[in-house]
């Protein structure tokens, strides 16, 4: 009799865990009409990101692919030259693509880059209904132009070198460098 | 170590290495004593085949001799081993560690950090060796020595000044191993620099191999510039086919792509060299030219793309019951020779098969057959040579793993090179050969010399005799170098009118029923069958009805082969779009050697077996397609793969038979015409297999006329002026340079830019009409 007393009272102390929340806050979000913010530091969708005046930041330098674990990134180097410039130095990343089939948000690749071309975004929305539509290429990736940029290929600031880029002196285009484009 | 250290060290010393006992040669190296023992030395600039230089003291280590120690450390790559030396290396002591950690401080002072930008990272010496001995930060604050970068030292090599760490190895290599010592240390101090000297640019044969062996990545290939990281690419063993020298190569593939080959390691072979062509010279496999279906004439006249079953049909219907001639070409595998011997003895019925697309006698081809197929000269018979004799053969620009060998010893120990050419080349101007105008001139041979005898020598009637009978009074070595890797090949496949597979005569009723009873059929054909020229004049007056092409080129063979081909049904099995594509009936696109498995015979006749380099590619290797052919003409030949050919090779084995005698014939006179031309082909040239390559061909030599001074004088020219030779057939117009050369004869590169000889003058050696133009 005993025994039944306790196993009742227990049930009910079981219970009690449900009963509380039906008096909390609800975490409950009606996405997608409704959209939390993510962490700050959530690690969504990747970018390529670029200088002030445009030109891409990445080199083309594989390192991201090399640090991926998932083998997710898949990177072809080539030539800057004189007629079409699209980094400053030598080197700029001519195909660029990320498998979001395989990406595990890991950020090792951000870790590996040399240049801060790759950062993440908060973006979460990676949902498609193709395998193919989830690679994604270096335009699905490059950040949006800002104020003052200029698309690339186009010159390096003028009497600039790649070391001004590196080391962030660059705070946005020069007219000629668009004109230049223009010719 | 090569044979001939092997056999000349015995004399050993003994030496404590790190608390290691260890016996070697006397001679060896410190660093290569710790390599036995298995421990590494960090080093840049040494190199095992190239002269110690103690360039860059990254391998310093403690020594003491006899309980005297040496008050610093010592360069381990420049100080041999002695008997009672006590070695204590960064492993034991902390001196060496410290020295070594000292030096590679100040190696990366100013060294730029490229690593992602640089094509060396992830393979790179000075990348790993900075992490196994570097400092984990720098201590450096200042700036670094910046230089423009990089620059063009030749079409092919960048250099990047900023990265280099003054090694030596690349002008040590281009002194020692190549002779083109076009590249040096400039300037003093921190501003030293390799440099070109500005009137000659870096155009050496070899230029390549310095981008290999650079430990840093100062120099670095423009064809392979940016284009992949080492773990991207997958690495396959593979052989080069662009002459019979026999170099080991390794192919790297990014995702179906060759993007680069480097020179693998055979010591016996290519030690760890090759040549630009057989490093850069890859890109005809992507060529836009490249065939992938099978293309058939139809009734309109024009080729139309056609299904395999179809264009096998169509194929084996022009060559049904038809007498038909096979040219297989220099460029085939054995396997794939092999097919085109078994197709032509078994589905065709005939001997009328050569592979010889370029000028030939019948001399030639009982030399081949009597003489050629017993013959076992190697690379280990030119270290031993007291001369070597080289007879219509330039071997910098026919085999040039040959010249390096050659080379090598000249440098050495001075050598004696005897060539029979009509001009001092740059490549004989290395050697100090001294030149004779005949065969019948070289003197002085012993049993220890050796005689390379070029496929030129067919060239001019007698000299393959006269070189023969040279090698039996003097009992010197004989070897006979082809310019194409295949032919070696051929000839033990038996593509080739003469010959039967595995060297059987085909005159010998014997071989023939060896061969009858291992491919299963009642009869071989008996007559000895039409050589190259041969089957094309048979075409030409119809006594031949149709031909069977295995990637030839007929401008190889004379200027009216393309129009003797003309009027014929002609099957061809080709890689790319061609002259012989415009007028053949069944065109048979085959793969490239990249795409295939196979083996090449080089000059020494030893194989070297190649597999599949890139894995997604649906073309068959010429074997494979003949065998379809002859399935459908109804006479098997059943070699469906390259495995099952290479396995019925061997089961039939090589003839121990008695081979046909030689007939020697009587050496032609010298050319009495006012003017002869005389020509061979530059290494790199307008061959089919170096299209799509521009910083290849960017250090090409250029075509000039080649004449004497004192036919420069007669003819009233300078070197600023330029030369028209024309024969019947038509002319060229080169620039003139003044050489070394007999003052009636003229020479011109064969197949260059502006001077391509059989389109243009029709032949490649014979009267010629010069002018000033």
């Amino acid at each position: 009799m005993a025994d039944e007393a306790k196993s009742f009272s227990q049930q009910l102390l079981g219970f009690w865990v449900t009963f509380a929340t039906m008096f909390k806050k609800v975490n409950t979000v009606q996405y997608p009409e409704v959209k939390e913010p993510t962490a700050e530091r959530f690690h969504g969708r990747h970018q390529l990101n670029r200088y002030e005046d445009g030109l891409e930041k990445c080199i083309g330098c594989e390192l991201c692919a090399w640090a991926c674990p998932a083998d997710a990134i898949y990177v072809e180097g080539a030539d800057n030259t004189e007629e079409a410039r699209f980094s400053p130095g030598e080197r700029f990343g001519q195909v660029y693509q990320i498998n979001y089939l395989r990406c595990i948000f890991c950020g090792l690749c951000i870790e590996a880059c040399p240049t801060r071309a790759l950062t993440m975004t908060n973006e979460y929305e990676l949902a498609d209904n193709g395998r193919a539509k989830l690679i994604f290429e270096k335009e699905d990736l490059l950040a949006p132009l800002r104020n003052g940029m200029i698309s690339p290929p186009h010159p390096m600031y003028p009497d600039s070198s790649h070391l001004n880029y590196y080391k962030g002196e660059i705070t946005g285009s020069h007219p000629s460098q668009a004109v230049e484009e223009q010719k | 170590m090569t044979p001939e250290q092997a056999v000349v060290a015995v004399e050993t010393v003994s030496a404590v290495i790190d608390g290691v006992e260890v016996t070697v040669p006397k001679g060896t190296l410190i660093i290569r004593a710790a390599e036995q023992l298995g421990i590494a030395i960090p080093r840049f600039c040494d190199h095992p085949l190239l002269a110690p230089a103690g360039a860059c003291r990254q391998c310093l280590v403690d020594v003491e001799i006899n309980g005297r120690a040496f008050p610093k450390p010592q360069a381990s790559c420049t100080m041999p081993v002695e008997n009672g030396m006590v070695v204590k290396t960064q492993l034991t002591s902390p001196v060496a560690a410290k020295a070594q950690e000292g030096i590679m401080e100040f190696l990366l002072i100013n060294h730029p950090l490229d690593c992602p930008v640089c094509d060396k990272g992830g393979e790179c010496p000075l990348q790993n060796q900075a992490m196994s001995t570097g400092r984990t930060e720098s201590r450096f604050e200042g700036e670094k020595r910046t230089f423009e970068k990089p620059i063009n030292i030749s079409s092919q090599v960048l250099l990047d000044r900023e990265r280099c760490v003054l090694c030596a190895r690349c002008t040590r290599f281009s002194n020692e191993i190549a002779g083109d010592p076009f590249i040096t240390l400039n300037e003093r101090g921190a501003l030293q620099q390799v440099g070109i000297y500005e009137k000659d640019p870096f155009e050496s044969y070899y230029s390549g191999n310095t981008v290999q062996i650079c430990p840093v990545g100062a120099l670095t290939g423009a064809s392979y510039r940016f284009r992949a990281r080492p773990f991207d690419l997958v690495s396959v063993n593979s052989a080069c086919e662009h002459c019979a020298s026999g170099c080991d190569l390794r192919t790297d593939i990014r995702r179906g792509k060759t993007l680069r080959r480097l020179a693998g390691d055979d010591p016996a072979v290519n030690e760890e060299w090759n040549c630009d062509k057989g490093r850069w010279a890859f890109k005809y496999i992507s060529s836009r030219e490249r065939l992938k279906n099978p293309l058939v004439r139809g009734a309109d006249g024009e080729l139309h793309e056609a299904s395999w079953p179809e264009a096998i049909a169509a194929a084996a219907a022009g060559l049904a019951g038809k007498r038909v001639g096979v040219l297989a070409g220099g460029r085939l595998t054995h396997e794939d020779a092999y097919g085109y011997s078994k197709f032509a003895r078994v589905a065709l019925g005939t001997n009328d098969i050569d592979f010889r697309a370029r000028p030939h006698t019948d001399e030639e081809r009982d030399f081949l057959a009597s003489v050629v197929t017993d013959l076992k000269t190697t690379y280990a018979d030119i270290d031993k040579a007291d001369h070597v004799v080289l007879v219509g053969f330039e071997p910098e620009e026919e085999s040039p793993i040959v010249f390096l060998r050659i080379y090598r010893h000249v440098r050495k120990r001075a050598l004696s090179v005897i060539s029979d050419a009509p001009l001092a080349s740059r490549g004989s101007k290395k050697l100090g050969a001294k030149l004779v105008s005949s065969v019948a001139d070289v003197s002085g041979l012993t049993a220890q010399s050796v005689i390379l005898v070029g496929e030129r020598a067919a060239e001019v009637e007698g000299t393959l005799s006269a070189a023969y009978a040279l090698a039996q009074s003097t009992g010197a070595k004989l070897a006979w170098i082809p310019r194409r890797a295949g032919e070696r090949g051929a000839i033990a496949a038996g593509a080739i009118g003469n010959l039967l597979p595995g060297n059987r005569p085909v005159g010998d009723s014997s071989a023939r029923v060896d061969v009858q009873s291992a491919w299963g059929v009642s009869s071989l054909p008996e007559n000895v069958g039409r050589s190259t020229s041969q089957i094309l004049a048979a075409l030409n007056d119809e006594s031949l009805d149709a031909v069977l092409i295995g990637g030839v080129d007929p401008m190889d063979i004379s200027a009216d082969a393309l129009n003797q081909l003309l009027n014929t049904f002609v099957v061809s099995l080709e890689i790319s779009n061609s002259s012989v594509t415009a007028i053949a009936d069944v065109v048979l696109p085959v793969a490239a050697v990249a795409e295939k498995s196979g083996s090449y015979l080089d000059w020494r006749g030893s194989a070297r077996h190649f597999d599949k380099a890139m894995e997604d590619v649906d073309l068959r290797s010429d074997v494979r397609i003949l065998s379809m052919v002859a399935d459908a003409l109804g006479k098997p030949i059943n070699l469906p793969t390259v495995t099952a050919t290479r396995a019925e090779i061997e089961s039939l084995g090589n003839w121990d038979g008695a081979k046909s005698t030689f007939t020697p014939r009587a050496l032609a006179a010298a050319p009495s015409d006012e003017f002869t031309l005389v020509s061979w082909r530059f290494l790199l040239d307008l061959g089919a297999l170096q299209q799509g390559e521009a910083n290849l061909a960017g250090t090409a030599k250029q075509a000039r006329a080649h004449i004497s001074s004192a036919t420069a004088a007669k003819l009233g020219v300078t070197e600023a002026d330029h030369l028209k030779i024309s024969s019947d057939h038509g002319s060229i117009e080169l620039p003139v340079s003044i050489r070394e050369i007999a003052d009636n004869l003229v020479w011109v590169p064969r197949n260059s830019e502006g001077s391509q000889v059989i389109p243009s003058l029709g032949f490649t050696r014979g009267a010629v009409k010069v002018a000033k133009r």
